[in-house]
């Protein structure tokens, strides 16, 4: 099951030219770049691991997509995304984010029904995946 | 649809006009300036008119369908300090930026402090913070044979040296490097890291300046400065090139800007004592013979 959080995620997959062309994009915005990667694809797990420091000031998307390249060398089946921050506000906020990498197989979603006082019922979902302990999810 | 259109008037692009794109991209502008702006430095110029007619007749051939690969553009200056390498640096940045070989077009202009770190782990990060800066334009590596310390096994620099070759070769399109340094250091660097002859397409030699060139680049920067010379002081101050350049850790333009700065000094020092009352613009601005007379190359001295 396609994994399909932030945006663009209902495209096909960017090539690394339309990856390059929308962190130029950021870039000319005035927007920090930074790249994160997860082998935990809960929608909840909103702090994923960083891939060395964020990127301020580089004026050419070039450093960014040679960065995601360096990222996919070491963890070419996990999930990567970049993140782009806008510090205009006085703080750093997200403007986009975008996933550009993504295990071959997305085994997807376990749906959990606990039963509660009364006979309610709480529902959770827990990927399938982040069964295997972290770094051995995804092959 | 709309793109098959696109693709067959591409190819049907039969003629190209050299002169209109000559024109039309900025580049005469860019070399005309480089001609006006820079005295001397015939060979650099020449030189440079030659890379930039290749890469124009490139991008031409491209718009044909004739294939070529692109081309490596990294290069190499070397000169007395003070020839203009890092000025013409800068203009060979926005001139591969008008000829579209470069994204942003740039200048990062670094020296080994900044490539290569203190301790083990530090060169690899630091370099690579670098080479990302300067994407999409060009990298101009000051004095680069500093990278490189044979009498040393265990320098960084090498680490440093293997990133930027790494780079150099698999991030072509992304950045151009230009190294520069004394010729004969140089020379040597080359001689010990045969991975970056290799790598560096050109190889431009700065010559130095002849006195007379001195001397206009001296009456450039004065007027740059909004002052004068006359007759007198402007004969001092070719006197004053002849011997400087006789004396140890000359220059070339770099002395010679001292020199001006430090006439301002004595300028200035005179106008004031010597002023009684209101004076003009054409009194501030004027510099005296007696400005340049008093340096300590007429007495013998080291002018720093």
């Amino acid at each position: 099951m396609r994994v399909t959080q932030g945006t663009f995620s209902f495209l096909p997959d960017f090539t690394d030219q339309q990856i390059h062309e929308q962190v130029q994009y950021c870039i000319d915005n005035g927007w920090a770049l930074s790249i994160e990667h997860t082998d935990d694809p809960h929608p909840r797990n909103t702090y994923w691991e960083m891939w060395g420091h964020p990127m301020f000031d580089n004026p050419d998307a070039a450093a960014v997509v040679y960065e995601l390249n360096e990222c996919r060398k070491v963890y070419g089946s996990h999930y990567i995304k970049i993140v782009a921050f806008d510090s205009s506000p006085g703080w750093e906020s997200i403007r986009l984010s975008f996933i550009v990498n993504r295990p071959t197989e997305e085994p997807g979603f376990k749906l959990n029904r606990t039963e509660i006082k009364g006979r309610n019922i709480q529902y959770s979902i827990s990927p399938y995946s982040s069964d295997k302990p972290q770094g051995s999810r995804y092959k | 649809m709309e793109n098959e259109d696109d693709k067959k008037e591409l190819k049907t692009v039969s003629k190209v006009n050299l002169k209109e794109d000559f024109q039309s991209s900025g580049v005469a502008d860019i070399l005309l300036e480089l001609d006006n702006s820079l005295i001397g430095l015939e060979p650099v110029k020449t030189r440079i008119r030659e890379t930039a007619s290749l890469l124009l007749v490139d991008k031409a051939r491209e718009r044909l369908g004739l294939v070529n690969e692109s081309p490596t553009l990294h290069m190499s200056f070397s000169g007395n300090p003070g020839t203009g390498k890092t000025t013409v640096a800068l203009k060979i940045a926005g001139l591969l930026y008008r000829l579209g070989y470069v994204r942003k077009g740039h200048l990062v202009s670094v020296t080994r402090d900044d490539l290569v770190g203190q301790y083990i782990g530090h060169t690899a990060p630091k370099t690579k913070e670098v080479l990302k800066k300067a994407m999409g334009g060009v990298l101009f590596i000051d004095e680069a044979y500093y990278l490189y310390r044979p009498e040393n096994e265990r320098d960084y620099g090498q680490e440093a040296i293997e990133i930027l070759l790494q780079v150099m070769e698999n991030n072509r399109d992304d950045l151009v490097v230009v190294l520069a340094g004394y010729k004969d250091k140089m020379d040597k660097f080359f001689e010990s890291n045969p991975g970056f002859r290799s790598r560096i397409a050109h190889h431009i030699d700065f010559p130095d300046y002849s006195n007379d060139e001195l001397l206009e680049i001296a009456e450039v920067m004065v007027s740059g400065m909004n002052y004068k010379f006359n007759k007198k002081s402007k004969e001092a101050m070719a006197e004053y090139i002849e011997m400087r350049r006789k004396q140890p850790h000359f220059a070339n333009a770099r002395s010679i800007r001292n020199a001006i700065d430090r006439a301002r000094l004595r300028q200035a020092n005179r106008v004031f004592n010597n002023s009684e009352g209101p004076i003009g613009a054409t009194f501030l601005s004027q510099i005296e013979d007696v400005d340049i007379m008093q340096s300590r190359v007429f007495s013998g001295g080291i002018d720093k």
